[in-house]
């Protein structure tokens, strides 16, 4: 069995090969990460706007992120993946990396506009209040004094998303995208011998930790800053 | 002429009815403190002041302007109102100089130098110069409520509406904070008072307003109210605090 999954000279044989296929990983992760923090935050804005007019786009809000919250991940990226470029449409990416990136997008949209919307509910409506009676729009008191705060609030619960996104880059194997995990695939089906898996694994751990360390200084800073002096 | 005129005023939440037609007018450098138990609308009439509240009926004139019709600037209208709340309400994510910053840039569009220029002033006239790059949780609770005062004055309000500012208070800091209104007053601020600091509302009122489930019961000038109370149900309420010591 350690032959199997330890040997420590496969392992060292098949570093550079999936260290490399790992870019890509990071590549998706990356871009995938930055249009979900927008999008995310749109959708929940969206799903937070108030009164009977607005009810429709709360209804939309509301079916998207259920629907793909509920779908699993590796059906989203098999059916646009396979999918889309089957059509042959022109103008359609063909590029299998792209829709696993735009079903990754579409998924964790989902997932990130809860917990968004999570920091929006706990900004007490107090403060929305007191922005409001100073003359602020809907629009200003958003963006100035309930979004600061309730973005601040959901930085831990928004990693804990990214670390779940970075890890399922590895779902885009499935359409071919020669990623860390597919690369160890291919090793492993070469020699059968599963060290190469152990490989991907441990670069997907080595981003993971600094990416937690970096949020608890953020947390830890923020903290620092509004209540240094005091006993709290 | 009167600078706030309120006619009728009567809102209900749910079948809860809190204002049942309110009347007051309040002229210009005018002090009109409401006094009245917990629940007699004194928050409510002022939250509806700065429309934060919408109304069932009646009409409120600030100045020459009806802000109670239908399609007004709210915004517009709430720049010329200043209210402070009972819970401070400051931005706890801003320091001192950005949540009085806020309200003119944001409201008035003034340029961030004029708006910290004219904040960092306004805060050395209330002792608060030293706070300026502090945060709010940081600071008591009557340098916070002090630095609220001031957010709101940045907008230089027409009026200004204190809605219970020194109940969440420890004792010791009340007296900061009634300096500033008292500073207020004297420099012919008008203001509208919520409050259960009757000494306070005894020396610095020009009038006192009793509410009471919903409508103003009595109304007169502090030494009338105090003293000679007309209504029943006035004395009742002034009894029961002279019998908590605080008057």
């Amino acid at each position: 069995m350690r032959a199997a999954f330890f040997d420590w000279g496969k392992y060292r044989d098949s570093f550079p090969a999936i260290s490399r296929a790992f870019l890509l990983n990071v590549k998706i992760f990356c871009i995938a990460e930055a249009f979900i923090l927008v999008f995310a935050l749109l959708l929940a804005v969206l799903r937070s706007l108030p009164g009977p007019v607005f009810f429709p786009i709360r209804a939309l809000a509301i079916a998207y992120a259920d629907f793909f919250r509920g779908v699993p991940t590796i059906l989203v990226i098999a059916l646009l993946g396979f999918g889309a470029p089957a059509l042959a449409i022109d103008g359609i990416p063909t590029s299998t990396t792209f829709w696993g990136v735009v079903s990754l997008v579409l998924i964790y949209t989902a997932y990130v506009s809860e917990v968004y919307r999570a920091g929006i509910e706990s900004v007490h409506p107090s403060q929305e209040a007191a922005a409001r009676s100073l003359g602020l729009t809907r629009g200003q008191a958003l963006t100035s004094v309930v979004l600061p705060q309730a973005v601040r609030r959901v930085i831990p619960p928004l990693l804990n998303d990214f670390i779940g996104l970075q890890k399922d880059t590895a779902l885009v194997g499935i359409l071919g995208s020669v990623e860390a995990f597919k690369q160890a695939q291919i090793e492993v089906s070469a020699d059968f011998n599963f060290t190469h898996y152990l490989v991907a694994a441990t670069l997907f751990v080595a981003i993971t930790i600094p990416l937690a360390r970096f949020t608890d200084w953020l947390v830890a800073r923020d903290r620092r800053r509004r209540l240094a002096g005091s006993l709290t | 002429m009167s600078l706030v005129r309120i006619e009728g005023l009567r809102k209900s939440f749910g079948k809860l009815e809190v204002l049942r037609g309110i009347d007051l007018d309040i002229a210009e450098h005018e002090v009109v403190c409401l006094i009245g138990a917990s629940g007699s609308g004194k928050s409510t009439l002022l939250r509806c002041l700065n429309l934060l509240e919408p109304v069932d009926a009646g009409r409120i004139v600030i100045g020459d302007e009806e802000i109670t019709a239908r399609g007004v600037d709210v915004n517009r209208i709430r720049r010329g109102i200043g209210i402070v709340f009972q819970a401070y309400n400051l931005f706890p994510h801003m320091s001192v100089l950005e949540n009085v910053t806020l309200g003119p840039r944001k409201a008035l569009g003034m340029p961030r130098s004029t708006a910290e220029a004219e904040a960092t002033e306004l805060l050395a006239r209330f002792g608060l110069a030293d706070k300026s790059d502090e945060y709010p949780d940081r600071l008591s609770g009557g340098q916070q409520q002090r630095v609220a005062i001031v957010r709101a004055l940045a907008l230089k309000p027409a009026v200004m509406l204190l809605d219970e500012v020194t109940s969440a208070l420890d004792p010791e800091l009340v007296a900061e904070v009634l300096n500033v209104i008292r500073e207020l007053a004297a420099g012919g601020m008008t203001m509208l008072i919520a409050t259960h600091e009757m000494g306070f509302a005894r020396d610095s009122a020009s009038r006192v307003c009793f509410l009471d489930d919903g409508v103003i019961l009595e109304q007169g000038a502090p030494a009338q109210i105090f003293s000679h109370p007309s209504e029943p149900r006035t004395r009742q309420f002034l009894d029961r605090i002279i019998a908590a010591g605080r008057l």
